[in-house]
């Protein structure tokens, strides 16, 4: 990271004002950026502060009161808020219904992070390789999902899910297969997977858009000199576009995680409530139940705590086991 | 155009991906176009084949969404959250990503680590705090504003909204300010701006593919969002997404599909126009950096 914070000279160089102790490392820097410091203080600090306490105040101190609040029982709404150390964590373990939000989210996670990325993947690559007809129509279509809001696509797959009257159902019994249909979101054994699908949708067309964009900064003449020894489109996949995409594959892959627990909250949430019977509770969902419903605040925030670490150690974990010495082209 | 070879393995590979390509586009359209053509269902036409057209055009379902199921009027409510949260953190986050890249200050390190460490907090885990939050500072100025002032209040919605977005909208003007010149700002010293002026006048306006880019993402975050507006706007004010899961729960309960596609319709219609518009800056802004889920 280059410093270009040299402020404009024609300025006096005013160093009248005792540096105070932490500035040395300023005065070390002052060779290249001198002159209206004393001015610059308030300045800089006009610019800052009302961006800093902003989020200070409804970022930081909201985070910090997570973990704090994790340690207490409390209702909420009444003063008695008791401190009980880690029982909050411990009674967690107990919990069956949180077990089975766990289950689900580590299945969701899976499912839809191999399916989003594999489809992705192949879809950036056809696209980028094989010169399509109408490209950016098909770019444009999948892209759709990306900016619809998690409840319109709740709501849509509501409709398409629907048992009676849905889109899913319907078009089966047209083409007269009768016998696979389904009640998506009231079955407990198949609904984790009808959300997953609903997510699947929703971010396909977001990451083949980010794999067309590193796909198309590798050099053409890779493939045609490939192509001249024989490669076939598959092995040219497998032998350069992957290695050289590598990077930014890992990178998309520990921020898919993070949203994907988001998503997956917020979809079940609208879709669902979880339900039927906390079967399709994922984390966050039942976090907001604790909190909200139950009115266990502390409770409610020692599983948002586990998330969080959750999905810290997935990504730390994922990005240690897919490190590779990058490739340049 | 390369064309490896001509026997026909990769032609029928290609006719295959191909197939592909256009299912999963079909797959998405399908569904959308779906909802915008039953919108204009009659109840009666929701029973049997969902592929059957409507009859008819039936813009009683969108009146009823308007004004019965009041989606007109949580439109105007996003349409206000919307802009003001735009304008809150343009207001706070243009000067303090300009001194963060031009200036050298004590403690910048620390404002910039807290900022990058701020683009990994999801809203999801800290609305229960800010809410409770709000809550206590309601209960403590009940003297002055006995019908609460932080809860149920639109601006408030859209203050939580610009900070939420602080450290993603500094994190993308700062590296765009740093790739503009220092010359620009030497030479508008020179000729005596101040160094208001040179921010606002000489860097703002260099930095406005960077600044679209911002609102772009943050116009979508705003106008997409849904669970810190249910949370903070829990009286009968609501946004439109809030006012959509509203309705869906309760036409689904009423088996009458009608309203609820109209409201569906209304709140897709201005989002895949404005994607439209825009979909060329919005993917390349996603490209260079301007991620976020």
């Amino acid at each position: 990271m280059t410093t270009l914070s040299s402020p404009p000279p024609g300025s006096t160089n005013r160093t009248s004002e005792p540096a105070p102790p932490t500035g040395r490392s300023r005065r070390r820097r002052g060779a290249r950026a001198p002159a209206r410091r004393r001015g610059n203080t308030g300045f800089v600090l006009a610019c800052l502060l009302p961006a800093l306490v902003l989020f200070a105040v409804f970022m930081i101190v909201p985070t910090l009161n997570v973990f704090r609040m994790s340690l207490y029982t409390w209702s909420g709404f009444s003063p008695d808020m008791r401190f009980v150390g880690l029982d909050n964590f411990s009674r967690l373990l107990d919990d069956q219904q949180f077990v089975r939000a766990f289950q689900n989210t580590v299945a969701l996670l899976v499912v839809v992070t191999v399916v989003t990325m594999g489809m992705g993947l192949f879809l950036a690559a056809i696209m980028t390789r094989q010169r399509l007809r109408a490209r950016n129509l098909y770019r444009f279509i999948l892209y759709i999902p990306n900016v619809l809001s998690v409840v319109v696509i709740a709501a849509v797959f509501s409709a398409v899910y629907d048992q009676e009257n849905g889109l899913l159902n319907g078009t089966l019994r047209l083409l007269s297969l009768d016998g696979l249909q389904q009640v998506w979101l009231g079955d407990q054994k198949i609904v984790v997977y009808s959300v997953a699908t609903a997510m699947v949708w929703q971010s396909l067309g977001y990451y083949m858009v980010l794999y067309m964009a590193s796909m198309s900064s590798i050099p053409e003449e890779l493939y045609e000199a490939s192509a001249l020894d024989g490669a076939s489109p598959t092995r040219q996949f497998f032998a350069i576009t992957l290695p050289l995409i590598w990077q930014s594959l890992r990178t998309t892959l520990t921020f898919f995680i993070m949203s994907a627990v988001n998503l997956s909250f917020v979809l079940v949430r609208a879709m669902t409530g979880g339900g039927p019977d906390g079967s399709s509770d994922v984390l966050l969902n039942y976090m907001y139940k604790q909190a909200y419903t139950n009115s266990s605040y502390g409770y409610g925030m020692a599983i948002g705590v586990v998330i969080f670490a959750f999905s810290f150690l997935v990504s730390l974990l994922v990005s240690r086991a897919t490190r590779r010495e990058p490739l340049q082209f | 155009m390369t064309t490896i070879n001509s026997s026909s393995r990769p032609r029928t590979g290609r006719v295959l991906t191909y197939a592909l390509v256009v299912a999963l586009a079909l797959a998405i359209a399908v569904p959308v176009a779906w909802v915008l053509l039953a919108s204009l269902k009659q109840k009666s036409e929701f029973f049997g084949s969902p592929w059957t057209l409507p009859k008819g055009l039936h813009f009683q379902n969108y009146v009823d969404a308007f004004v019965t199921a009041h989606m007109g009027q949580y439109f105007l409510t996003s349409v206000f959250v919307t802009v003001l949260g735009l304008v809150f953190v343009l207001a706070v986050s243009v000067p303090a990503a300009y001194v963060i890249a031009r200036y050298e200050f004590r403690g910048r390190r620390v404002v910039e680590t807290a900022l990058l460490a701020g683009l990994f907090v999801n809203v999801n885990y800290i609305v229960v705090p800010i809410f409770l939050m709000l809550v206590d500072w309601d209960r403590a100025l009940v003297d002055v504003f006995p019908g609460g002032f932080f809860i149920d209040n639109p601006s408030v919605l859209s203050l939580v909204y610009a900070a939420t977005s602080i450290p993603f909208t500094i994190y993308l003007l700062t590296a765009y300010f740093r790739s503009i010149p220092v010359e620009y700002e030497e030479a508008a010293a020179l000729d005596g701006a101040s160094r208001f002026r040179i921010m606002t006048q000489v860097m703002l306006p260099m930095a406005r593919p960077a600044v679209t880019t911002v609102i772009l993402f943050n116009f979508l975050a705003y106008w997409n969002d849904f669970i810190i507006a249910l949370t903070l706007l829990p009286g009968e004010g609501k946004t439109l997404q809030v006012g959509l899961l509203n309705l869906f729960t309760a036409q689904k309960a009423a088996a009458d599909y009608g309203r609820l596609y109209a409201g569906m319709v209304i709140v897709i219609v201005p989002v895949l126009l404005v994607y439209a518009v825009i979909q060329r800056r919005l993917i390349e802004g996603m490209a260079s950096g301007g991620v976020k889920g």
